[in-house]
């Protein structure tokens, strides 16, 4: 990618190739779903290393970080879930034009299938209204899978796994806010995504990480909140304005002393991501969504057979 | 480290304060929204599961069957506790619970129980399903699986030297509470006016 933002918002139509046949793609997403399952990304375990390096020793949250970062070692070597809460399986697929998105989509639901009945992935959807569980992780809304077509020709799978109790900790302000004294400028959004943090406390399994998206309507704006957990922790924004909002974010948070699993301690978020959305006149939204420790994100580049030709991350 | 072993008396409960760590022996059952629910409306525990003396751990596992048909625990994290706060101080109150583990904490009427029938919060850390898992040492029983799916159901834990934190105590503090009302006065310190970069 060219870009470090996960999409081009433009996209022109490119002349349909031959299809190739895409065989082996259900095993090549299964794998994917399993490694994402697994495997923390270097980029995160980087991180929680220099996390746990600055916890004091002898205090609970310093016992909390050796705990994850023995559980990151033993999902690897026992190819088993890192977390059991395996989450909203959230498929991103970059593709050329002509790229077959229903076989795509087909794939995708039997690799979720088989990597629940393999014990890669809980049996985690349920019925909303009749609260039935089927056990296969495939129904309305499961898995979730975003096109976006690239001038490209290479097709890439991102799979992020976003479990629950992440999720419930996320929150959508709407600017401006009168009780945390935010307005519709930068300072405002600090107010918004602090508090957030603030909120969140070790509930959403801290340190966490925050992707935000300034503007955008309720849907894109939460939406695009989560595409920044595409990113890797070490990048950096193109924004220079939201790289040093990004930094404070980070190092303010680190201060409030809510620590890992919110037993109080030095590291409170171990990365925040902004992102930008043009909003209505009238709009102006911050929404913030939470990752936990437990960040599972892989993705892969696919060859013409559906094969995997490249890791991601 | 302090070992607690099942079935919990009063006293080992009430004798734990916030911040101590704790290895637990012994027998867990789980129990997270559907059992609650349950619970709370007059639903009766099913033979065999008794919490007298017992600890209920808010999980839901991944679990599966090996080639001799016995359940394997294959990942079992804590879930969010929060959510049971509407129904925990009643089972804990009727079912004489001496302890919940969980995650994230709970709220007033859960640490008003643990004080007076004698019940603590003990974290686990989250996420952290292989390491829970490991100490998970058989799985004997599930109950409740038809009617309310693996993930809600109550299986039956032999576990061996699960650690946990005591976050909530027997004698109405909360390490939650503590933290919060911390973290708060300190945001206030640092809720100065953000400038943007001038160019």
């Amino acid at each position: 990618m060219n870009s470090p933002w996960p999409f081009s918002a433009l996209t022109r139509c490119r002349r349909a190739r031959s299809l190739p046949s895409m065989n082996v793609l259900p095993d090549s997403l299964l794998e994917l779903i399993r490694r994402a399952s697994a495997e923390i990304p270097d980029d995160v375990h980087r991180a929680i290393l220099a996390a746990l390096e600055r916890e004091k020793p002898g205090t609970i949250a310093q016992g909390a970080m050796k705990i994850i970062d023995q559980n990151i070692a033993l999902a690897r070597t026992k190819s088993q879930p890192i977390c059991q809460d395996t989450g909203t399986i959230l498929f991103y697929v970059e593709c050329p034009a002509g790229f077959d998105q229903i076989r795509f989509e087909e794939a995708a639901r039997g690799a979720v299938k088989l990597a629940t009945a393999k014990g890669y992935l809980r049996q985690n959807s349920v019925d909303s209204i009749t609260g039935r569980n089927d056990g296969t992780n495939v129904g309305p809304g499961s898995p979730v899978v975003h096109f976006h077509q690239h001038r490209s020709t290479e097709a890439t799978v991102r799979l992020i796994l976003k479990g629950g109790g992440c999720e419930n900790v996320g929150a959508q302000y709407s600017l401006p806010n009168e009780k945390l004294k935010a307005n519709r400028d930068l300072d405002g959004c600090r107010r918004a995504i602090l508090d957030a943090v603030l909120q969140a406390q070790g509930k959403g399994c801290g340190p966490g990480i925050l992707g935000v998206c300034i503007g955008g309507d309720r849907a894109t704006s939460y939406e695009f909140s989560k595409e920044q957990f595409l990113r890797p922790l070490d990048d950096h924004n193109p924004n220079p304005e939201l790289e040093r909002l990004e930094q404070d974010i980070v190092s303010t948070a680190n201060k409030l002393g809510i620590g890992p699993m919110g037993f109080g301690g030095q590291t409170t978020l171990l990365g925040a991501k902004i992102g930008v959305l043009n909003r209505l006149p009238a709009s102006y939204f911050v929404s913030v969504s939470y990752m936990c420790w437990a960040y599972r994100r892989q993705g892969l580049v696919l060859g013409p057979q559906g094969e995997i030709q490249k890791w991601l991350y | 480290m302090i070992t607690l072993t099942t079935p919990v008396s009063e006293a080992a409960v009430r004798a734990l304060k916030v911040g101590d760590e704790v290895a637990i022996t012994g027998t867990l059952f789980t129990g997270r929204d559907a059992v609650h629910k349950y619970l709370h409306d007059g639903g009766q525990l099913p033979a065999g599961v008794s919490l007298q003396g017992g600890l209920l751990y808010h999980c839901g596992p991944v679990i599966i069957k090996d080639g001799q048909g016995n359940w394997r625990c294959v990942a079992a994290g804590p879930t969010t506790s929060i959510r049971e706060e509407p129904y925990q101080w009643q089972i804990i109150r009727d079912f004489g619970l001496r302890g919940i583990i969980g995650k994230g904490g709970m709220g007033e009427r859960t640490l008003a129980a643990c004080k007076d029938y004698g019940c603590a919060y003990l974290h686990a850390v989250g996420g952290a399903a292989q390491v829970l898992a490991e100490c998970i040492h058989q799985v004997p029983h599930v109950y409740f699986m038809e009617e309310f799916g693996a993930p809600e159901a109550i299986w039956e834990f032999e576990v061996v030297r699960f650690p946990a934190v005591v976050t909530m105590d027997a004698h109405g503090n909360s390490l939650h509470k503590e933290v919060l009302a911390a973290s708060e006065a300190e945001l206030a310190k640092h809720s100065y006016r953000y400038e943007p970069k001038p160019n």
